[in-house]
């Protein structure tokens, strides 16, 4: 749910990062951190275990500039990917404005994408939300790795309606903005709608 | 449109400002802050320089999710009503209308009786400027002011 602040003149807009254990939902976010100017951004807040697994959510905040006078921001959260924190995972889908499912491209991680993408279909339509609907692009992760599946393996599995989807290399920033600045556009193309 | 819109404009914006300016002086307290369900910072008053709002805006939000969740499960409708104690700052969050969240700082100079009085009067006031805010953006004619932007305007915004 988007947030109009005429008297601010600001527009603040939620974007998920979903997608299974350990595919970098978190990475992704430290590197969007690291990579920007001091100015555009807040601190990232990371509420996680002892062994840095993340246990509620992420959270950075940023600044993209201003179209037509309003300042836009954007409220990046990650959610936790291990299957048990479901209840967690359900409360940082509420209002969102866009979600960005981040795959694990090797081999073996296959059953956990699909698990993932399910779960995050499911737990969104609880919510009276579509996937389809909503501004959803796919990030397939760690394509550095010896053992990943190919390209079209994936899309055939994760991608099937054909968003926007990119390669990438969270730990090196490959694909990192491009996967950013592709969800803000579909969502301020939807603010533009009259979302 | 799949979501509705939180839409704040300055007339409500001044009243809801002057409420939470009030309560900080009535409740002796730091910082008052409003913040909406969704991490979304709407108002904040007092010593803000010295607190990361946004953080807080966002930790607050999570904060009351959780707790619904828990109240969810006890079929408990919400819990309104949060209270953290610290050794030097104490923390008084508020469910109001169970649309927007009130946060109260305060240290040692006021009391969590005093807060929890001018809290409740607060809310009261609190949740009739957002009853008429809904009403407002509900009204048919309400346009958003982005339907004129084009596909130049969010290309120029990436171009850096």
């Amino acid at each position: 749910m988007s947030f109009i602040n005429y008297m601010a003149r600001e527009i603040n807009c939620k974007l998920v990062y979903y997608g299974p254990g350990l595919c970098g939902k978190t990475t992704n976010l430290q590197y969007i951190y690291e990579r920007t100017n001091p100015e555009a951004k807040g601190k990232m807040i990371s509420l996680a275990t002892e062994t840095e697994r993340t246990l509620f959510f992420d959270f950075l905040p940023l600044s993209l500039g201003e179209i037509r006078g309003f300042k836009t921001r954007f409220h990046l959260y990650t959610v936790p990917g291990q299957v048990f924190y479901d209840a967690s995972r359900k409360l940082i889908l509420k209002g969102v404005d866009g979600v960005i499912f981040v795959a694990d491209s090797q081999i073996e991680r296959t059953e956990a994408n699909l698990e993932s993408i399910e779960n995050l279909r499911t737990n969104l339509a609880e919510q009276g939300y579509s996937l389809d609907k909503l501004p959803f692009v796919v990030q397939y992760n760690k394509r550095d790795l010896p053992n990943v599946a190919s390209m079209e393996e994936l899309r055939e599995m994760l991608n099937p309606t054909n968003v926007p989807d990119f390669e990438a290399v969270a730990r090196t920033g490959v694909g990192v903005f491009d996967t950013l600045k592709a969800v803000a556009k579909l969502v301020l193309t939807e603010l533009k709608k009259g979302g | 449109m799949i979501n509705p819109q939180m839409v704040m404009y300055e007339e409500e914006f001044n009243q809801i400002q002057a409420v939470v300016d009030r309560l900080v002086r009535d409740a002796n307290a730091k910082v008052v802050f409003i913040v909406d369900k969704n991490g979304q910072l709407i108002a904040a008053s007092g010593d803000i320089d010295n607190v990361d709002t946004t953080s807080l805006a966002s930790l607050t939000a999570g904060n009351i999710a959780a707790t619904g969740g828990m109240a969810k499960l006890l079929k408990e409708n919400e819990f309104a009503t949060q209270f953290h104690e610290g050794e030097k700052a104490n923390i008084h969050i508020q469910l109001v209308g169970n649309r927007v969240i009130l946060v109260v700082i305060f240290d040692s100079r006021s009391s969590l009786g005093l807060v929890r009085l001018r809290v409740k009067k607060a809310s009261e006031e609190l949740n009739h400027i957002f009853e008429s805010l809904l009403k407002k953006v509900q009204e048919p004619g309400a346009d958003s002011p982005f339907a004129e932007i084009t596909d130049e305007d969010i290309d120029n915004l990436f171009n850096d």
